[in-house]
């Protein structure tokens, strides 16, 4: 298949990351991403961007499949820092009560080291979560998570809506594109010689005809569904939920750790989710 | 015997809540345990409503009011649901590609025992035993994208014989198939129930594919009665398939031109049993009174294929070193399994994507510069699935589209507008909305609103996959109106039928290579293309050989040259 429709796939590959039960994996990335998100510590968040990259070379993913996710990921980082320095460009200043000019600029957008540090943090913090994001994805096979997903008491029904969605997602990127290239061929401008009002209203035209044919395909499906008895009773069992070995025990030990030190660091060292080295 | 029937209809009427008129009228009929039973009828005639009572479909999804009674395993639907239901019919849909609801065939096996709650290790257990019924037990963890069409026909077979079902029901089994997993699947559910005897329901139209194997009993369905029940024999030498526009297998259409009286004794109801030999004479005859047709002079060449090689990755080459040329005016099939590279072929025609070696040629001239949008206006493509394309409310603007895009004035866009719609026969609809066109009209709207831009060569993909043989007729015979024209035409089918019929050429592509060139007689009768490229030999060759006819594939050409004069083409 072309590479372009692979951006969400999952595939089989031997690695100790994807052996993990879809349980274990799904509570390591809540536990791992809590302990980034709680803290603003920019030791702690290193640290934890250090083991992210350690658990990517182990899952055996190549960068040729996350190239896009990662490109998307740091336009939208490097956007969010840009905004929000314009936005608050004292924002660190207020957070750490100190106020150390490195660049002095006109009006009210001097460069601070207080606001170079909260924004470096908080860049970090996002380019350590993500990896966790693609390495859960790309490791987890999607009935798999969906059994996960109910384990954790989530509804059957909508863990599987979940995991439908991955089956036939390439199914519609397919779609998508045949139905994309029908109608360039009876004159519809996609590319930037149109306007952007006229590219949204040429979109619809790609759009319409995709969700006509989508609804053909739901009703099959769900016809296919309902004969094969789901939702006749309250719960189900998965034929691809594993039982929990030793390994994810470990996996989610050391992700509890984890968690509580960087919990710890923030309640014991610092006194606050940020460090301040101001003071 | 004295069996108790085991599916039992009863004075059964059903009508859709959103009709005005009932589907199903009167429906009596008993079916035994054990028994195959293969329901045809015409698209609409109400065979595949009376599938979706029998499995609970209806009312379970569909609403509607039913009379009368309809027993199964003696008891009443009516105290039943769907899920009960379940437990004793198996319900196999067309398209195995939509039915695969799960990731690896080995969850798509055990997803009702999933929904049943089975505990895992049990659940591993039974999917393992099933699978090796159908002999999938290697292929547990492969994704459907990994599997071949006779493969996902295993998988989703497997996945109703999991519940130890009594009845299995097919809805269409060999829709989207090609011609050779059409044929395995046949003998799939031939091998498989004949081994756990079952009662098998099949519901198809394409009635000469599904007689491969024997059936019991045929039941005919039209505007929903039931018009005949009875056995493949007598169906085959009744007029009924003529009166309710069913298509007779090839091979008696070839004996009715011979002149050879259709009756049970020559036993036609197969072509394994008709008694060829008796018929031998008459098709000697018949074959020498035959006149080849005229030469025709030969046409300019509109559209020249040279060395064209593609990959998709770089590495893989789906298309390898084609060539090949079109005629003016010509009418040629593209044919080969799926995933020969026949899609990839015309995307590279019609510029979706750019050819890694070798040109396209327009006229002598090379197209490689043109756009998508340029292209358009020399070569017309049109998708399979009308849905696919349809993006406007009204047939006008829908079919206005392109010519709206191209910025052409809007009053020279109405007079193009009404003359092509006037060609393709919608000019009474031209104020409709499209949501009340049946799916041939929608068919035909899309065909209209590629027309209109006037390309010389239109390419179409399965223009008649799932279509019963009226709708068939009705679409082929408009496709040569429109060749008639002097538009080059394309044909991307798995219909064997079709290329027999409407077109003299064919192009085979197998594993990406140009493996055929030749006359379709040629092609459907010439073993080694018929294995590569997933195709199905014509009952024509076979009744040629059954009968002794020393040049088999002189005789399917004769039949195509006769027919070809009959219907004045």
């Amino acid at each position: 298949m072309n590479a372009k429709t692979k951006l969400f796939s999952y595939d089989i590959v031997d690695s100790p990351i994807h052996s993990l039960s879809g349980l274990t994996k799904l509570i390591c990335f809540l536990l791992l991403t809590f302990a980034v998100m709680y803290s603003y510590d920019i030791r702690v968040i290193l640290a934890v961007m250090l083991f992210a990259a350690l658990i990517m070379k182990l899952s055996k993913i190549k960068f040729s499949q996350i190239k896009l996710m990662v490109l998307y990921v740091l336009i939208f980082v490097l956007t969010n820092a840009v905004i929000s320095f314009l936005f608050a460009p004292e924002m660190g200043v207020e957070i750490y009560g100190t106020r150390t000019v490195v660049i002095d600029l006109p009006g009210k957008f001097d460069i601070t080291a207080e606001q170079l540090l909260y924004s470096t943090t908080k860049l970090f913090k996002y380019t350590s979560v993500i990896p966790f994001g693609i390495i859960f994805l790309l490791t987890t096979n999607p009935s798999e998570f969906a059994s996960s997903l109910n384990r954790i008491r989530v509804h059957y029904k909508i863990a599987y809506a979940v995991a439908l969605t991955l089956r036939y997602f390439p199914d519609v990127q397919r779609d998508y594109h045949d139905i994309s290239q029908a109608q360039q061929a009876r004159g519809l401008e996609l590319s930037r010689k149109a306007s952007l009002f006229n590219r949204i209203k040429n979109g619809l035209l790609i759009i319409i005809p995709l969700i006509f044919s989508s609804l053909d395909r739901i009703e099959t499906i769900s016809n296919a569904m309902d004969l094969r008895g789901f939702g006749k009773s309250n719960t189900r069992t998965w034929y691809t939920s594993r039982k929990m070995k030793s390994n994810d025990y470990v996996a989610i030990f050391i992700s509890a750790l984890i968690f509580i030190a960087t919990a710890s660091v923030s309640i014991f060292i610092n006194k606050s989710r940020f460090y301040n080295p101001f003071i | 015997m004295d069996l108790q029937p085991i599916i039992e209809f009863k004075d059964f009427s059903f009508q859709y809540y959103s009709q005005v008129e009932p589907t199903l009228y009167n429906i009596n009929l008993s079916i035994l345990p054990g028994e195959k039973i293969l329901i045809v009828g015409p698209s609409g005639s109400g065979k595949s409503t009376l599938g979706n009572c029998i499995n609970g479909l209806i009312p379970f999804a569909y609403d509607g009011e039913i009379t009368g009674e309809l027993l199964i395993n003696h008891a009443s639907t009516q105290d039943k649901n769907i899920f009960e239901l379940s437990k004793c019919i198996g319900t196999v849909l067309q398209d195995s590609d939509a039915q695969f609801v799960s990731l690896t065939a080995g969850e798509d096996i055990a997803f009702s025992l999933e929904n049943d709650n089975v505990p895992n290790a049990e659940m591993h257990e039974q999917v393992k035993k099933v699978s090796r019924m159908v002999d999938m037990q290697n292929w547990l963890t492969s994704s459907p994208f990994e599997l071949s069409g006779g493969q996902k026909q295993r998988t989703t077979l497997a996945g109703v014989l999991v519940n130890d079902v009594d009845i299995l029901l097919f809805d269409e089994p060999l829709a989207n198939l090609d011609p050779a997993t059409g044929k395995t699947a046949i003998e799939i559910i031939e091998e498989i129930c004949s081994s756990v005897n079952k009662t098998i329901i099949i519901i198809e139209h394409r009635l000469e594919d599904v007689l491969h194997r024997f059936v019991d009993r045929i039941i005919v369905i039209n505007e929903g009665r039931i018009i005949a029940n009875t056995n493949a024999h007598a169906l085959v030498s009744s007029n009924i398939l003529t009166k309710t526009g069913i298509r007779e297998p090839l091979y008696v259409t070839a004996l009715k031109y011979a002149g050879v009286p259709i009756t049970e004794s020559i036993q036609p109801g197969y072509i394994i049993s008709v008694k060829a030999h008796q018929c031998k004479d008459a098709l000697t005859t018949w074959q020498a009174s035959i006149q080849p047709p005229q030469v025709q002079e030969e046409k300019p060449t509109v559209l020249k294929v040279e060395n064209l090689t593609f990959s998709y990755d770089g590495i893989r080459n789906v298309l390898e070193e084609i060539n090949f040329e079109l005629k003016e005016g010509e009418m040629v099939s593209l044919i080969g399994k799926n995933g020969s590279g026949k899609s990839t072929l015309s995307k590279l025609i019609c510029g979706f994507e750019k050819p890694g070696q070798g040109t396209i040629s327009y006229r002598g001239n090379d197209i490689r510069d043109k756009s998508i949008k340029e292209r358009a206006e020399i070569i017309g493509v049109v998708l399979q699935n009308p849905n696919q394309m349809i993006s406007k409310n009204l047939i006008f603007d829908e079919v206005a589209l392109g010519l709206r895009f191209r910025k052409v004035p809007e009053e020279e866009i109405i007079p193009r507008v009404e003359k092509v719609l006037d060609i393709c026969g919608l000019a009474p609809f031209i104020e409709w909305p499209i949501s009340a066109l049946s799916y041939g009209q929608r068919k035909r709207v899309t065909i209209a609103s590629i027309l209109v831009m006037g390309p010389e060569i239109l390419i179409l993909d399965e223009p008649t996959a799932g279509q019963d043989y009226r709708h068939y007729t009705e679409i082929m015979e408009f496709l040569v109106e429109i060749n008639k024209m002097g538009v080059t035409i394309m044909l991307i089918t798995h219909d064997m039928h079709l290329m027999l019929e409407y077109t003299p050429r064919a192009l085979v592509l197998a594993d990406g290579h140009l493996i055929a060139d030749a006359p379709a007689s040629s092609v459907l009768t010439d073993l080694q293309i018929i294995q590569k490229a997933n195709l199905k030999e014509t009952s024509l060759y076979h009744l040629a050989q059954m009968a002794d006819i020393p040049d088999s594939t002189g005789f399917v050409q004769g039949f195509i040259n006769y027919e070809r004069k009959l219907k004045n083409r």
